[in-house]
């Protein structure tokens, strides 16, 4: 996947759990890539590879993304200049079953964080729910907001650092109206598709989230603006 | 929405320009306080029979208006013409079909961004750059240990 991956275990652990988790992430990363050669992904986007006669996982995947293609009314979609690439959908999956992969090892407070966005859960070594800063999306060096979640993920889509990796599948233009766009919510893969798809809806993005039962929101548009659903300020830390 | 609302401006439009004609001698309308109408409903003058002839006071007629109900006008007629028009009654309904066919948002609150400045656990964000992964890679393998 090509993202940077910080895992953070507040219980006690020894190191083979981390080797196995990043091991995991090493598979997943060799299937799922687009930019490996011979992954499983490519193959398929080549034609050497029918999905039907794909792995297991690969097959979940695709399954996965339809669904969240109808959900999203197509904002949503792996698909798009001649290729699949579900590693929007790909990331969100994955962090969940990190999560649940510790939480099935009796690891109740741990956080996993994959190129931005974060699976939570219990607190922190100071005992505190785990505390999560929203990136300034004009200075990737300082945060605008603090959020504070006891389990669940959130997610942040946008486009200012790796440029503009997402776009509108509607019209094929570049997302350029809003800046990052967060969801917060019980599930890191629904966050994580839900932040995908809303952002591609530009503005309108913050009120789909707004009309998603469970899930909160905070959009900052290319003005420093930022729009938040109705229930956001419950996640916000004081 | 936009359909209805030329709609009915041109139903209201239209009525003023209904209104302005009977008065100018076409059919029936009420005066308040008096129950024998202005003008004789067969009457169809050529020139306008009370143009320069309107009492001073106001008139008012009903408009059926098949979209919004019963829409009531009110007409100002001062120094024989008239001066002014109002729409005295907006049906409550009217107000409720507005309302369904706006689909209306609840406004969402807003806020400028602001910088800061509490230490937190974990960023989310767009990817972080790989020099910050490495340096919290290591930070967490270390706490892992501990």
């Amino acid at each position: 996947m090509g993202m940077p991956v910080i895992l953070e275990i507040a219980d006690p652990a020894e190191k083979k759990v981390f080797d196995e988790i990043f091991s995991y992430l090493k598979f997943v990363d060799r299937k799922f890539s687009i930019y490996k050669a011979r992954s499983e992904i490519t193959l398929i986007n080549k034609g050497k590879l029918k999905i039907k006669d794909s792995s297991k996982d690969m097959k979940t995947i695709f399954q996965l993304a339809e669904e969240k293609r109808q959900e999203t009314s197509g904002y949503f979609d792996i698909y798009y200049y001649g290729n699949y690439d579900p590693s929007g959908l790909v990331k969100g999956w994955v962090i969940s079953n990190v999560a649940k992969k510790l939480a099935n090892k009796r690891f109740k407070n741990f956080y996993v964080n994959v190129g931005g966005d974060i699976a939570v859960s219990g607190k922190n070594k100071q005992g505190k729910p785990w505390t999560i800063g929203i990136r300034d999306p004009f200075n990737k060096d300082e945060i605008v907001k603090v959020v504070v979640l006891r389990n669940g993920g959130v997610a942040t889509s946008g486009n200012y650092i790796r440029g503009d990796h997402i776009y509108n599948p509607k019209n094929n233009h570049k997302i350029d109206d809003i800046a990052s766009l967060t969801v917060i919510g019980p599930d890191i893969f629904q966050a994580d598709c839900f932040a995908t798809a809303a952002f591609a809806m530009g503005k309108d993005g913050i009120n789909f989230i707004e009309n998603l039962a469970n899930y909160e929101g905070y959009m900052i548009d290319s003005k420093g603006i930022a729009t938040m659903t109705s229930g956001f300020e419950e996640y916000v830390f004081e | 929405m936009i359909k209805k609302i030329i709609l009915s401006v041109s139903v209201i439009v239209a009525f003023i320009f209904y209104a302005v004609y009977q008065k100018s001698g076409g059919l029936e309308i009420r005066k308040i306080g008096e129950s024998t109408p202005l003008t004789s409903p067969q009457e169809t003058p050529s020139v306008p029979k009370h143009v320069n002839g309107l009492k001073d006071g106001f008139y008012t007629e009903d408009v059926a208006d098949a979209l919004y109900g019963n829409v009531q006008v009110k007409a100002v007629v001062s120094g024989g013409k008239i001066t002014d028009v109002e729409f005295l009654q907006y049906p409550s309904d009217r107000q409720t079909s507005i309302e369904i066919n706006s689909q209306a948002m609840p406004i969402l609150k807003q806020e400028a961004i602001q910088t800061q400045s509490a230490q937190v656990d974990t960023v989310s964000g767009a990817s972080a750059t790989s020099a910050a992964f490495k340096e919290s890679l290591k930070s967490a393998l270390d706490q892992a240990k501990s």
